[in-house]
């Protein structure tokens, strides 16, 4: 088989990425879902408040994957699912994707663009080191949402959730909902990685203890979680003594964070970056390999599906722009370099030639901030200043850098989140 | 006997101010602080008098491609029929095809609002 574009991932950013390729002119599009439906996680995300930015009113997660898939449909722009891509090698100027399916066996497609769509998964316990027996009734958070809101199967009754990630308080409000005790959540760290919001809605709503600055030292149990036992962390964030809480309960949910799905990137050879454990992309969301291009989770995570649209989006135009030649050629590419509390941004770097009027760059800080002020620097030209009253980790953060701004020499910018003097 | 406060945490914007609503016996909000903008005072007088929230749960579904099909209410009920809602939710069973937007249960425990799917499956 042969493609123009072939999308890996039928979730947010391939389906966004796919209907703005089209748009573009591409015709010749494939997307390669390997769930036996398009969607991907909202499929399981039955919760509402998707869609505020995008359509101006608050769907759940399905109700938004839809209005995508009904687009690729009338579109007609195909895909095969029940599908999971293996690998991905450089072949000449293009790409060979290698998938497998149980209709098709193995298939061999050859792309002139590839776009990157493969979400992200959830950190498991093994990443954690906590001690105690290895029982079963240990669910990721997300595990859990997939079981409930799919399966219809309840996976415990008594549940203490470790992490307070945005999955964690859903499905602390979830299994609420459907019956079960929630005694706790702990979270490691002095303040929620969740939403506020979640943290209203999911637990004060429901008077769900919130544990800033504990975690789990001992889980008991042989064949099930019988407890696990809580203790206070110090600013180490090592468990202090003396401090430790037994909780009976026969379900421990981990909601510990998210880490882009990049095997596939790697095979490639696409450079990944260290803070994001996404691929480094240039404006145009492409990777160091000519034609393959990222957006989405496997980019960098998201907290709000609607940036995730916005974002494939224009990985998907540029896409189409690369196969039907109608890209400037480029050169490297003005670095930004994250500075003070920025942890990273996404692009990596910016091509004034080559990008639209306007780009947007992505970001996040590495702690909370109030009274904070956000600087684009170009040596010891300040280009843009913004207050920001408060900023956190949780939340991600975009500016739009101009093109017109970007005449200058070629000097490196910096975007740097610090507080105000 | 001094006069009830509720805290809460406004979830208008990031910012996430804390609020303390103060009120008279009978529930009439006297004042809201802690906050920095009007939204604020807005959503801690309903938050304390007349809250409301978008219930979003599953339903039993036979014939279906899955063994649930996910619902929300199609309005705001009153936070105080959450449970109401969920024991109505629990007991119904329907059968496919059911399309997004399909009422599955309709007044859902008397709130006025139908419990609509919020899925496809044919």
């Amino acid at each position: 088989m042969e493609h123009d574009i072939v999308i890996i991932g039928g979730g947010p950013a391939g389906l966004a990425a796919a209907i703005a390729a089209r748009e573009a002119g591409a015709s010749d599009i494939l997307i390669l879902e390997r769930e036996k439906e398009l969607g991907g996680i909202l499929n399981q995300c039955i919760h509402n408040g998707f869609g505020l930015h995008t359509f101006k009113e608050e769907l759940t997660g399905p109700e938004y994957a839809a209005r995508y898939i009904v687009k690729v449909k009338e579109m007609g722009i195909p895909y095969l699912l029940s599908t999971t891509v293996v690998d991905l090698q450089r072949e000449g100027d293009g790409i060979t994707v290698t998938s497998v399916s149980k209709k098709d066996g193995l298939l061999q497609t050859r792309a002139k663009a590839v776009v990157l769509a493969m979400g992200c998964r959830e950190r498991p316990r093994g990443a954690l080191n906590i001690p105690g027996t290895r029982p079963a009734g240990i669910f990721s958070a997300g595990t859990a949402q997939r079981l409930v809101n799919l399966e219809g199967y309840m996976p415990g009754k008594r549940v203490v959730i470790l992490g307070s990630g945005d999955i964690g308080l859903i499905m602390a409000r979830r299994m609420t909902l459907e019956g079960a005790k929630v005694l706790c959540v702990a979270e490691l760290q002095p303040y929620s990685g969740g939403l506020k919001r979640n943290i209203v809605q999911c637990l004060d709503d429901y008077g769900i203890p919130l544990k800033l600055s504990h975690t789990v030292v001992d889980i008991r149990g042989k064949e099930r979680v019988t407890g696990v036992t809580i203790a206070r962390v110090g600013e180490d964030l090592r468990p202090i003594p003396g401090t430790e809480e037994d909780y009976d309960c026969d379900t421990l949910l981990l909601s510990v964070g998210l880490l882009p799905e990049n095997e596939l990137s790697r095979a490639v050879g696409v450079d990944i970056a260290p803070v994001t454990g996404g691929p480094v992309v240039n404006e145009s969301l492409e990777t160091n390999i000519p034609g393959v291009f990222a957006c989405g989770n496997v980019l960098h995570v998201h907290d709000l599906v609607d940036y995730v649209s916005q974002e494939a989006a224009g990985a998907g135009r540029n896409a189409a722009r690369y196969v039907l030649g109608e890209r400037a050629p480029g050169g490297a590419g003005i670095p930004i370099v994250p500075a003070g509390a920025v942890r990273y941004t996404v692009p990596c770097t910016i091509d004034p030639e080559r990008m639209d009027g306007e780009a947007t760059v992505r970001f996040r800080v590495g702690r909370n901030m109030r009274k904070a002020v956000v600087t684009l620097r170009a040596g010891d030209k300040e280009l843009i200043r913004r207050k920001r009253p408060v900023m956190a980790p949780g939340e991600m953060e975009q500016l739009t850098i101009k093109r017109e701004w970007l005449t200058g020499g070629g000097e490196a910018l910096a975007l740097e989140a610090r507080e105000e003097e | 006997m001094s006069l009830p406060i509720v805290e809460l945490t406004c979830i208008s914007c990031p910012l996430g101010c804390p609020l303390k609503v103060e009120t008279d016996n009978e529930g009439k909000v006297l004042s809201v602080t802690g906050n920095t903008c009007r939204r604020g005072e807005d959503y801690g007088r309903k938050e304390v008098t007349a809250p409301t929230r978008t219930v979003t749960s599953t339903v039993r579904l036979k014939g279906g491609s899955a063994p649930v099909v996910s619902v929300r209410t199609k309005g705001d009920v009153p936070k105080s029929r959450i449970f109401a809602v969920m024991e109505e939710i629990r007991g119904a069973v329907i059968t496919a095809p059911v399309h997004i937007g399909d009422v599955v249960i309709p007044d859902i425990a008397g709130t006025g609002v139908d419990l609509i799917a919020t899925r496809e499956d044919v």
